[in-house]
């Protein structure tokens, strides 16, 4: 395995604004990375400055082991998918494919050949003669794919490359190219603001947040480990749980109460944990809250609470509560007998719980 | 109630049927109208002398003759030259032909780059360029006469078509910067990393899908220059006159008996080409102005 993509304390400004701060992300050999921030985080900004279509104004980028920080885009040994597909649209799909072999003073003979290994590799055989405007979005999407594949780069980059299609489709296509990457064993940079795509496809993410990495880790890492307030609260559907609430020292543990409407406050224990601030915020995924009826273990901790809202949603039901001033949502089982209105006993499991500063958003634990 | 209903019916079908009546009553006046001028220069352009001077306006030529089309053609003097419109309708194609290429071109070119690869100040320039198209051409005369002498290009036909590219060009960038604005910056993008130059884009991506655009640039540019009359007078001298200004010498220059069949066939001509350029490319030309986006 080595080193691909390597980025070193990127800066890159747009005039006076700055859009990207100091961003330093290694991939390997194989490793599918995905940029995911909401829009105008600069993730595609990245994607444009290590493809070279946008100059950095400061850092390094390299490409398997080559200082790539100021070649033109067609010498970085790249292929890139955009989001509208970019197809060439007076080109026929083959002439789209073999493009840029063409440019390149490729002899026919492998381009008819290559063209021949991806399209079928692509199933696109049957639309070669075709132009784009006579496609669907999943066929242009395919076509698109097919120009970067045929270039057999050391990286692919992917802008939003789902993000035309409808939901059905959007699926498949991520299945497909996650089955692409598995088969090709390829290294991948992928944007998305699709926070279930990125969990997916990944085997590294980034965070972004306004020009500046949140976090980078592996999609496990993220999802339970998240490094801040934002990650937490981005990462995840539905939204992981954030719930103020106050410390008290007790004993060896630490005592969280957490106000509610009406009625005492909601008292957790954990004994793992010591030195918290005063105000913390509690990050508990729906899936950590559950039916205590249902759901029995050694260390859940179980309260009362009354049911807001209940939403089925088929395979689970989730259930709306109030703690902190906040709807806490919980993932139940389909069969739970909550209903609105009702008193029913929750399980909080505080293995799996986070523990952010109130005041500057960070992980505690 | 089925009465009732059918009379709706009817009521509403009559008031539709008048309306459409007007409305066609209506274009018809108006074509009519619009068409009555050039009725009018075929049917004397068709008449003989001897019939235009007995008979009125508006009849229809009781003998037909094409005299008068072949005097104008080749016969017709201009001053103390009698040669028709002959020379001078070649010298409008020399010009006008090599100055819609040229001007075309440029304006794809410069469209393409402001469009397409935003460079500091882009705006700007097109910013002058646009303000090119709103100069009169009576400003520039004096000045560009000038400017011919300079380059040693006064009195020639190079010279025109040098005038009316540099003229030209403000049009034909907006055309084309318009036009391009609206194709997605992510295929010149694609296509860079596919390893294509400037160029090696602007030829095989952007032209290709210019057609609509390059129509209705063609068809502005040709018309214009091709009904010049004020550069072509101002620039021009004996032998390098174009039509439009051997027509006005043809139909002012004349002494004794004004012969309007022999004027009316000569605008005539001067005329054609611009015509049949529209109706050979006219629905292009509409297509081409809704035209913009391009859908991948």
């Amino acid at each position: 395995m080595s080193t691909i993509l390597e980025i070193k304390n990127l800066h890159k400004d747009f005039g006076s604004l700055n859009i990207l701060n100091n961003i330093n992300v290694t991939i390997e050999e194989g490793d599918f990375l995905v940029l995911v921030g909401p829009s105008g985080c600069g993730k595609s900004t990245l994607l444009n400055c290590i493809a070279g279509l946008e100059p950095i104004t400061s850092g390094a980028i390299t490409i398997d082991g080559r200082d790539m920080t100021i070649v033109s885009p067609k010498d970085r040994d790249i292929a890139m998918v955009f989001q509208s597909y970019a197809l060439y649209p007076t080109m026929t799909v083959g002439q789209n494919i073999t493009f840029g072999m063409k440019v390149r003073g490729i002899e026919k003979n492998d381009r008819e050949e290559k063209l021949a290994k991806v399209a079928k590799q692509l199933q696109i055989e049957p639309l070669l003669n075709r132009r784009p405007g006579q496609l669907s979005g999943g066929q242009r999407q395919r076509v698109a794919m097919g120009r970067a594949l045929v270039r057999d780069p050391k990286l692919f980059l992917f802008d939003e490359p789902l993000s035309n299609l409808d939901a059905k489709l959007r699926v498949e296509m991520r299945t497909e190219i996650k089955k692409l990457h598995q088969n090709l064993n390829a290294s991948m940079v992928y944007v998305t603001h699709d926070q279930i795509e990125a969990m997916t496809l990944a085997t590294k993410i980034v965070v972004m947040k306004g020009g500046v990495v949140q976090q980078i880790g592996t999609p496990s890492e993220i999802y339970n480990y998240p490094s801040n307030l934002f990650v937490a609260d981005f990462m995840g559907s539905p939204a992981m749980n954030l719930i103020p609430a106050r410390v008290a020292k007790n004993g060896k543990g630490t005592k969280f109460m957490i106000a509610r409407s009406h009625g005492e406050p909601l008292i957790l224990f954990d004994e793992h944990i010591t030195k918290l601030p005063e105000n913390v915020v509690l990050g508990l995924r729906p899936e950590d809250i559950g039916d205590a009826k249902l759901r029995k273990g050694d260390k859940l901790q179980i309260s009362t609470c009354s049911v807001d809202v209940v939403e089925p949603a088929g395979a689970d039901t989730y259930v709306l509560i109030n703690l902190g001033g906040k709807e806490v949502t919980a993932r139940l089982q389909a069969e739970t007998a909550a209903q609105t209105g009702m008193e029913m006993e929750f399980t909080f499991n505080m293995d799996k719980v986070s523990y952010f500063d109130a005041q500057t958003g960070q992980r505690l634990n | 109630m089925t009465e009732l209903n059918s009379k709706y019916v009817d009521s509403g079908y009559v008031q539709k049927l008048i309306l459409r009546s007007l409305l066609f009553l209506l274009l018809g006046i108006f074509a009519v109208y619009y068409l009555m001028p050039l009725f009018v220069m075929i049917t004397t352009s068709l008449k003989s002398l001897e019939e235009i001077r007995t008979g009125s306006l508006i009849d229809l030529p009781r003998e037909v003759t094409f005299a008068a089309w072949k005097t104008a053609w080749s016969g017709a003097c201009t001053g103390i030259q009698c040669e028709g419109l002959r020379p001078y309708f070649w010298n409008s194609v020399l010009l006008a032909v090599p100055a819609v290429i040229i001007s075309t071109l440029i304006g794809a070119l410069n469209g393409y780059v402001i469009a397409q690869w935003r460079f500091k100040g882009a705006n700007l320039i097109f910013s002058l360029m646009l303000f090119g198209c709103f100069i009169p051409f009576q400003v520039v005369l004096l000045p560009m006469a000038r400017v011919l002498g300079i380059i040693n290009l006064a009195g020639s036909i190079s010279g025109l078509v040098f005038v009316h590219v540099i003229y030209g060009i403000g049009f034909t960038t907006l055309f084309f910067r318009n036009y391009y604005v609206s194709v997605p910056v992510e295929l010149v993008k694609a296509a860079k990393i596919d390893g294509a130059n400037f160029f090696r884009i602007f030829i095989s991506i952007f032209l290709p899908l210019s057609l609509p655009i390059i129509v209705v640039t063609v068809i502005w540019q040709f018309t214009q220059i091709w009904n010049d009359f004020l550069f072509g007078v101002s620039f021009s001298e004996a032998g390098t006159q174009p039509v439009t200004v051997a027509l006005n010498n043809i139909v002012n220059s004349t002494t004794g008996v004004k012969e309007y069949n022999v004027d009316m066939a000569a605008a005539i001509i001067a005329a054609l080409p611009t015509l049949f350029v529209y109706v050979v490319a006219g629905k292009y030309f509409i297509r081409g102005l809704t035209a913009g986006s391009v859908k991948g």
